[in-house]
């Protein structure tokens, strides 16, 4: 096989594991882990061989076609930025998949989790690595749905529906904003490949365009990337269980808004909007996320919410536009993803082990749990930024890249100071606090984890030490290669795990000094926060439910209005129309037709045939009842069909046959059921205007036949048809053929409306008329009021 | 319906209706007829049959739910299109064979097959609509 077919087969694993994994489970129960961990594992090897290419600064892409005609192809683009984010995904989604098998053992519904983790995986493997447009947005939206389903995993408690349903709701509209960015730029570049726009920059950035299409992608990645004021789905996703909280909300979902403005950067960065929003927002979010972190007791929140600020602080530092902020970026997003990957894990093993994750109810944990308390301290270290540990590196590189005499440079440069500070103390209430201290008595007694809960975290944590004790080779294959592929020109990283004086050493000092004061003044700082934020009262998470309710209660009254439910509004207006536009067209434009040609002698039999259809009308309008009208309708339909006949259309007539008579049946049988009263008592206000609507149509009808007729006939179809039914599809009756051959698709798809028709009508009929109104009734003021 | 000559009539009418919408059904490719046409006389039969013996006897007569029915032919016209692509044609493709059975060439067709799909469909859709507001009518 070649290298194309085979990245093509390693995008497809994870969705054959998620296919393959309820059915393992069911046999080897949660031992089953160790099987499914082979699947993104072998991605992380397939991928591997892209390195030294990617590492010399290449881009490989390839693909298949997919609907040439409209220009989409499966293809996808790999270079320093997509491989490190392939590897992370599929190297922490290996470990997620066996702490997932110890985290959910014995659970009846572990089978289908593995599932959707691992569609999710696929998804966000095809997000990050997709070259075409159409690709990139496909996979996500699928990300949206599949974390949707991550999240409401526990579907039987209302928090975990609502949280799945805003994250939903939130990243899935953001990548309604994100198409429209899309097509905005495809517009002005008339490209639909990431691969070939990285050479139309200046040509985007002079674009009028530019800002639109500048402000619908930022759309797609704050929302995505939980940035402020999108950023409250992110905590409530907690609700998820552990592993999709450690997979998702650290290292790989949310990193895809991230991902994209750094896959932007070369094509719409470096402009002073660019330079203005996203610092803007980004520092925002840094610090009310640090801020909202510190106020936290649970565990999983406290860390929720730090990992809003590292998003936040990674968009700030896309944005930045200074020499070296790319480079941080880069190295602080590797670092994040290994350290709050880890420290996620831990929380889960400490609520897995103890039944509880708040952290004031954990103390003395270190004796029962040595194992756990070392990767905790491990990735906490990383966190906190302490040597020498990756997450060191990265923010040595944050304060070379910062710090110069621009004013602009030392407010954010303050920012990344106070941020980091807090998240130092927040990294060592989740990493050190429950293991020291009094042992507190816990609803489970405390042990060590077992090996495939621990595993992942301790992986990840000696990842994050051994990537920056060897940071020659990472930055090497992974940081240098992330951040050229960032930057969209040649960057080299250099900075080592060996503290050299300076002044980034000297604010990372007044980090650490910052946050340990931070860490001893937690409990009076919590209480403070505590107490501004209930004198604020308000926050985006209720305006999400404000919008929420509004929305529905707005549609309801939409709905009311448009939708009155009645059979005789619906037909006055759907006849009112036709009339109008029947009439209307041709009035406007002066396009009557003229006065129709009558044949000099028609015959008796066509005469009598017409009389008799003009009788059934007269016998339907002055029936006395509506039985008799119904059947009435009859006599005017054979009529018509007769005439079908006379003209050399005997399908037709035979099909109108059918259909008079089938009509007739179905009505009646209808009316019984309405139990109606049997004769008409609508007064002669009502009959006024509908006889006048019913006359209008007729008339219309009348006069556009009469257009249609007098306008020369254009044979082309007929002899088209006629010359090729029996020679081509080898039957004689061209209408049949045109049925079943020539138009065959036309009629498959029109078979397929009538059955389902035919189910819709068939659930109405069964419906009473008490369930129809508890349907009707989705109305959140009808269910308060209840 | 009470009428003892309708209901003595009726089963005899509608196996004739019904025979007769098949040979419309299979004459259609070349004279006057086709499977849409043919599911509307077969579904008049069992109309008839409905209004003179009740909805019961027709279904237990018919005994496939009509929609399973309607399904069947949904599925028999989709696979007659795919068949095509299995011969390596475009969808929808027209393919013929003809066997001789007992020394007579009898003309087959994916056509043919989509033909039937249509006419099942028909008979299911339109059966059901009708049978169910039948059944509930007399309430």
């Amino acid at each position: 096989m070649d290298v194309a077919a085979l990245t093509l087969l390693a995008l497809s694993l994870p969705f054959v594991g998620a296919l393959v994994a309820p059915l393992l489970t069911r046999l080897l129960g949660h031992n089953a882990a160790w099987i499914l961990a082979l699947f993104p594992a072998a991605i992380v090897l397939h991928f591997m061989r892209f390195w030294p290419e990617v590492s010399r600064g290449e881009i490989v892409t390839g693909g298949y076609e997919w609907i040439p005609s409209f220009n989409v192809s499966f293809s996808w683009l790999i270079d320093g930025l997509s491989l490190t984010f392939v590897l992370l995904i599929a190297g922490i989604g290996t470990l997620i998949v066996l702490y997932s098998g110890g985290y959910l053992k014995r659970h009846p519904q572990q089978g289908r989790f593995f599932s959707f983790i691992l569609m999710f995986m696929g998804s966000m493997l095809g997000l990050v690595v997709s070259d075409s447009f159409l690709m990139l947005f496909v996979f996500w939206e699928l990300t949206s749905i599949t974390s949707f389903l991550l999240i409401g995993f526990d579907h039987s408690r209302e928090a975990a529906r609502r949280a799945a349903l805003q994250a939903l709701v939130v990243t899935g509209g953001g990548g309604l904003f994100l198409l429209a960015g899309l097509l905005v730029i495809w517009n002005v570049t008339g490209v639909t490949q990431l691969s070939l726009l990285m050479s139309f920059g200046p040509e985007m950035r002079a674009s009028p365009f530019y800002l639109a299409a500048l402000l619908l992608v930022l759309g797609g990645a704050f929302t995505k990337s939980a940035q402020f004021p999108f950023h409250f789905w992110l905590p409530n996703a907690m609700e998820a269980p552990t592993p999709v909280s450690a997979y998702l909300h650290s290292a790989t979902m949310v990193k895809a808004g991230v991902y994209l403005l750094m896959r932007l950067n070369p094509v719409l960065g470096g402009t002073p909007e660019w330079q203005l929003l996203l610092p803007l927002f980004g520092s925002a979010t840094l610090v009310i996320g640090a801020v909202l972190a510190c106020r936290q007791t649970d565990l999983k929140l406290m860390l929720a919410y730090t990992t809003m600020a590292s998003l936040g602080l990674l968009v700030m530092l896309t944005g930045l536009g200074f020499p070296h902020a790319i480079e941080a970026a880069a190295l602080y997003l590797v670092a994040h993803s290994l350290f709050k990957g880890a420290l996620f894990m831990v929380a889960g093993i400490i609520d897995h082990e103890t039944g509880t994750r708040d952290v004031t109810k954990l103390g003395g944990l270190r004796s029962a749990m040595p194992l756990t308390f070392v990767i905790a301290l491990a990735a906490a270290f990383s966190m906190g930024g302490l040597p020498p540990f990756f997450g060191f590196l990265a923010k040595e590189e944050i304060y070379y890249a910062l710090p110069s005499l621009d004013r602009r440079a030392m407010v954010f440069a303050a920012l990344a100071i106070l941020g980091n500070g807090l998240m130092f103390a927040v990294a060592f209430a989740v990493a050190l606090k429950p293991f020291i201290g009094a042992k507190i008595e816990t609803p489970k007694s405390a042990h060590e984890a077992p090996l495939l809960l621990w595993l992942g975290p301790a992986l990840l944590a000696a990842k994050g030490l051994s990537a920056a004790l060897l940071s020659n080779l990472t930055h090497q294959l992974v940081s240098s290669p992330m951040a050229t592929a960032i930057a969209g020109e040649p960057r080299q990283i250099t900075i080592s795990a060996i503290p050299h004086i300076g002044m980034p050493l000297a604010l990372s000092c007044v980090t650490i000094a910052l946050g340990v004061i931070f860490y001893l003044n937690l409990a009076r700082l919590r209480a403070f926060i505590a107490t501004i934020l209930s004198d604020i009262g308000w926050g985006p998470d209720l305006g999400f439910d404000q919008f929420m309710r509004g929305l529905v209660r707005f549609s309801v009254a939409l709905t009311r209005r448009l939708q009155s439910g009645r059979l005789d509004v619906y037909m006055t207006a759907t006849f009112v129309l036709v009339a109008a536009v029947l009439l209307g067209a041709p009035l406007y434009y002066g396009e009557l037709p003229r006065a129709p040609f009558f044949a000099a002698d028609v015959p008796v039999h066509e005469l009598a045939i017409m009389a008799i259809a003009v009788i059934g009308l007269f016998a339907v309008v002055l029936a006395s009842d509506r039985l008799t009208a119904i059947v009435s309708l009859g006599i005017q339909g054979f009529a018509v069909a007769v005439i079908f006949l006379l003209y050399g259309a005997p399908d037709l007539a035979f099909t109108q046959f059918m259909i008079e008579t089938l009509s007739v049946v179905v009505l009646a049988l209808v009316m019984t059921r309405l139990r109606l009263s049997p004769s008409d008592h609508r007064p002669l206000a009502q009959t006024v205007p509908d006889l006048t609507i019913a006359l209008a149509c007729g008339i219309g009808f009348g006069l556009m036949l009469l257009k249609v007729t007098g306008v020369p006939f254009d044979a082309t179809l007929t002899d088209f048809f006629n010359l090729y039914s029996k020679t081509v599809a080898h039957g004689a009756n061209v209408v049949n053929v045109i049925i079943v051959d020539f138009r065959g698709t036309d009629t498959l798809g029109e078979i397929a409306v009538v059955m389902v028709t035919g189910l819709a009508i068939l659930s109405l009929v069964r419906l009473r008329a008490g369930a129809l109104r508890r349907i009707a009734d989705n109305d959140p003021d009808a269910e308060e009021r209840a | 319906m009470r009428s003892v000559i309708f209901r003595t009539v009726a089963p005899f009418l509608t196996s004739l209706m019904v025979l007769f919408s098949i040979f419309v059904l299979l004459r259609g490719h070349n004279e006057p007829g086709g499977g849409f046409i043919g599911g509307l006389i077969a579904v008049s039969a069992l109309a008839v049959y409905g209004i003179a013996c009740g909805v019961e006897t027709v279904r237990r007569a018919i005994y496939f739910h009509p929609m399973a029915i309607a399904g069947a032919g949904l599925f028999a016209a989709t696979i007659a299109g795919l068949i095509s692509i299995a011969a390596r044609v475009p969808f929808m493709t027209g393919l013929w064979i003809y066997p001789s059975l007992l020394g007579v060439e009898v003309p087959l067709s994916t056509v043919m097959l989509f033909d039937c799909g249509v006419y099942l469909v028909v008979v299911g859709a339109i059966s059901s609509i009708a049978l169910s507001l039948e059944e509930r009518g007399g309430e």
